[in-house]
């Protein structure tokens, strides 16, 4: 637990509201979800018109609802991505594979990239590293030579770390994945989406219950949907930092 | 100075692994509000430097004597004897561990955290689990400290004896044994992928230091622990931590770091001890060393009895602790993980270490092996003592 969170949850306590659970109390729980460098390929792509995003990750990146139809955060990021930047074309495409690992997904990259250009590659990873107990020095080669082939390949990286999930936090050691993928992202200066603390913010403030044993989607969703949302700002934001002009009307 | 008074114990010791035995309990005990008091959150090094330091220290100062006085033979025989009891610790805590999360993973279920199910996959091979867990390769999340103290005992004797005879080419071989360890990517493997967490190795380097520290090392070195421009030095680079540990947590600051820093600072690797961890630990104890001088009254007073008594049996405390953080994360996964529930489950938690630590002191004085209740040698009774 870091001083911020303990922060943010001591007021929370102090102010002892109940936190309604509607509309946007996911985004303002999440607390500054802020990129901390430029996506410079984004932004060109927005002043093309544009956009299209590859998602690359694991099991995590996935979700099916009742219907069988994708409820997982790439369809709210593309939906949200469509309403911020309207006249743009914009596209998410996902390439989610439960337990691949991140030098797995980084073998992957070159096909993704001559298959479709994306300007974006959202990196989700970390969690089927852990669980299989790869070197961690590995898995930041990995992150590492990704990085210059997703650069190299015209494509802006957003990392996404792991979930926040309390009931297995005791089982499963993620933070040395964690503060690997920490470590690639400030050195290459690449956006970091901190999943993990979203989450754990949203749990702690009561936003979502994180803890409870269900078998259906309804949390599941919800939570995809405000992750989805949050990264479609981070992108935006990002694209913003880009010293290259973007179109007149953004 | 970090030396015991002739014959007399470092009361120090016990205080600051007893502190260090709390910290790793509350750091083991996932999502807690607790933990944001412990000191990895405001620097580089953890409360495992502090154990494993103090521990080669204490090792040292314990079986050093027991080497001088009863021979080489003997001292060697009663460290790999040290060494098999964490083993037999450390196999029944993985028993608990398998325990609660074979319960865990039964009673649990979320589309979610459809992926994160994936850990309980080795409850489906417990022929090859169980065998790797007892070669100590398969380690679940927070059972590495243990393994990598049975291996630092393992081969304690023989740099025992190389320290009590040439100090300076002991320290020498460690530094060297980190050095090449870090060129040359030495570890031990791990199941089911990768090596370990605590690579020993490199690990070895703190306790080694320890040990010399113990054995006339920290006397060599007084001059310089005490001088103020030590002092400054410390307090300046655990600055310089906390700032740098402050930019990984809120945004914007990272931009104050600038690129060459980043580039050679990063990763700081605690797998391997990396250096900045290291000099973060030595800052933190020069600059406790200056607050808390050894004849600090308050060490024999009744307020610091609860960490101290902890420090003295820090095995035992030790295990107790991991067993108390996985019960701890279960009472709050089955019955409540509100911010009353975390403080109530860290403060009965340590209640009940203080307590256990106080009673395992009451059993040894009752069979005599108290350090007040036996006659003999000032200091001798340390050897009863736990390490």
């Amino acid at each position: 637990m870091r001083p911020i969170v303990v922060a943010a949850v001591l007021c929370a306590l102090s102010a002892s509201v109940a936190v309604a659970k509607e509309g946007n109390e996911c985004i303002i729980a999440a607390g500054t979800v802020a990129p901390d460098f430029a996506l410079p390929n984004v932004a060109r792509a927005i002043a093309k018109n544009k956009l299209d995003i590859a998602v690359i990750g694991s099991a995590s990146s996935e979700l099916n609802g009742p219907a069988g139809t994708n409820i997982a955060y790439p369809t709210w990021l593309e939906k949200t991505l469509r309403g911020l930047l309207p006249g743009v074309t914009v596209k998410v495409t996902t390439h989610a594979r439960a337990r691949e690992t991140a030098s797995e997904m980084e073998a992957k990259l070159p096909r993704i990239i001559s298959e479709s250009a994306p300007a974006l590659v959202v990196w989700q990873t970390g969690t089927a590293d852990a669980i299989r107990g790869v070197d961690p020095e590995e898995f930041r080669v990995a992150l590492d030579d990704g990085v210059d082939k997703l650069r190299a390949g015209g494509a802006d990286v957003v990392f996404m770390n792991m979930q926040y999930s309390p009931r297995t936090e005791a089982m499963l050691a993620v933070a040395t994945y964690a503060d690997a993928l920490r470590f690639v992202a400030l050195k290459r200066e690449a956006v970091l989406f901190d999943r993990f603390t979203i989450m754990r913010r949203w749990n702690e403030s009561g936003v979502f219950d994180l803890y409870g044993a269900t078998r259906t989607t309804n949390v599941a969703e919800r939570v995809h949907d405000c992750l989805g949302r949050l990264l479609a700002d981070v992108v935006v934001a990002g694209a913003k930092l880009a010293p290259v002009v973007s179109r007149g009307t953004d | 100075m970090l030396l015991p008074k002739p014959g007399g114990r470092d009361l120090r010791l016990d205080l600051f692994r007893g502190l260090a035995l709390w910290l790793i309990f509350l750091d083991h005990i996932p999502s807690n509000i607790v933990n944001w008091v412990t000191i990895r959150n405001y620097g580089f090094s953890d409360a495992t430097e502090i154990f494993v330091f103090i521990s080669g220290y204490t090792a040292a100062f314990v079986y050093g004597r027991a080497m001088r006085e009863q021979g080489t033979l003997v001292a060697g025989a009663r460290i790999l004897k040290r060494a098999w009891q964490v083993y037999v610790a450390h196999i029944f805590l993985f028993a608990i561990y398998t325990a609660e999360i074979s319960y865990v993973a039964h009673s649990f279920e979320n589309p979610l955290y459809h992926e994160e199910m994936g850990i309980f996959d080795f409850l489906q091979q417990p022929d090859i689990t169980l065998a790797q867990a007892m070669l100590l390769k398969f380690k679940p999340a927070n059972m590495d400290v243990l393994p990598l103290y049975i291996v630092l005992l393992a081969g304690f004797p023989p740099l025992l004896w190389l320290l009590l005879r040439a100090p300076t080419v002991a320290l020498g071989a460690s530094v060297l044994l980190y050095t090449l360890t870090l060129y040359f990517d030495w570890n031990i493997p791990a199941y089911p992928n990768g090596s370990w967490v605590f690579n020993p190795f490199a690990w070895q380097m703190l306790f080694v230091f320890g040990a010399w520290c113990a054995l006339g090392g920290a006397k060599q070195l007084s001059a310089v622990i005490l001088s103020p421009i030590t002092a400054a030095v410390a307090i300046a680079y655990l600055a310089f931590a906390l700032f740098i540990v402050s930019t990984w947590y809120m945004p914007g600051l990272n931009a104050l770091v600038p690129q060459w820093l980043e580039d050679w600072m990063y990763p700081i690797d605690k797998t391997n001890l990396d250096v900045l961890r290291f000099l973060h630990f030595l800052s933190l104890a020069v600059v406790t060393i200056r607050l808390v001088p050894s004849d600090w009254s308050l060490l024999q007073s009744r307020w610091l009895f609860p960490a101290v008594v902890c420090g003295q049996h820090s095995l035992e405390i030790f295990c107790l602790g991991v067993f108390l953080s996985f019960a701890a994360h279960f009472a709050m996964v089955e019955i409540n993980q509100g911010v009353g529930m975390q403080i109530a489950m860290s403060l009965l938690g340590i209640a009940i270490m203080v307590a256990t630590a106080a009673l395992i002191s009451w059993y040894k004085g009752i069979e005599g092996r108290s350090p007040r209740s036996r006659p003999g040698p000032p200091g001798a009774t340390l050897v009863g003592g736990g390490v």
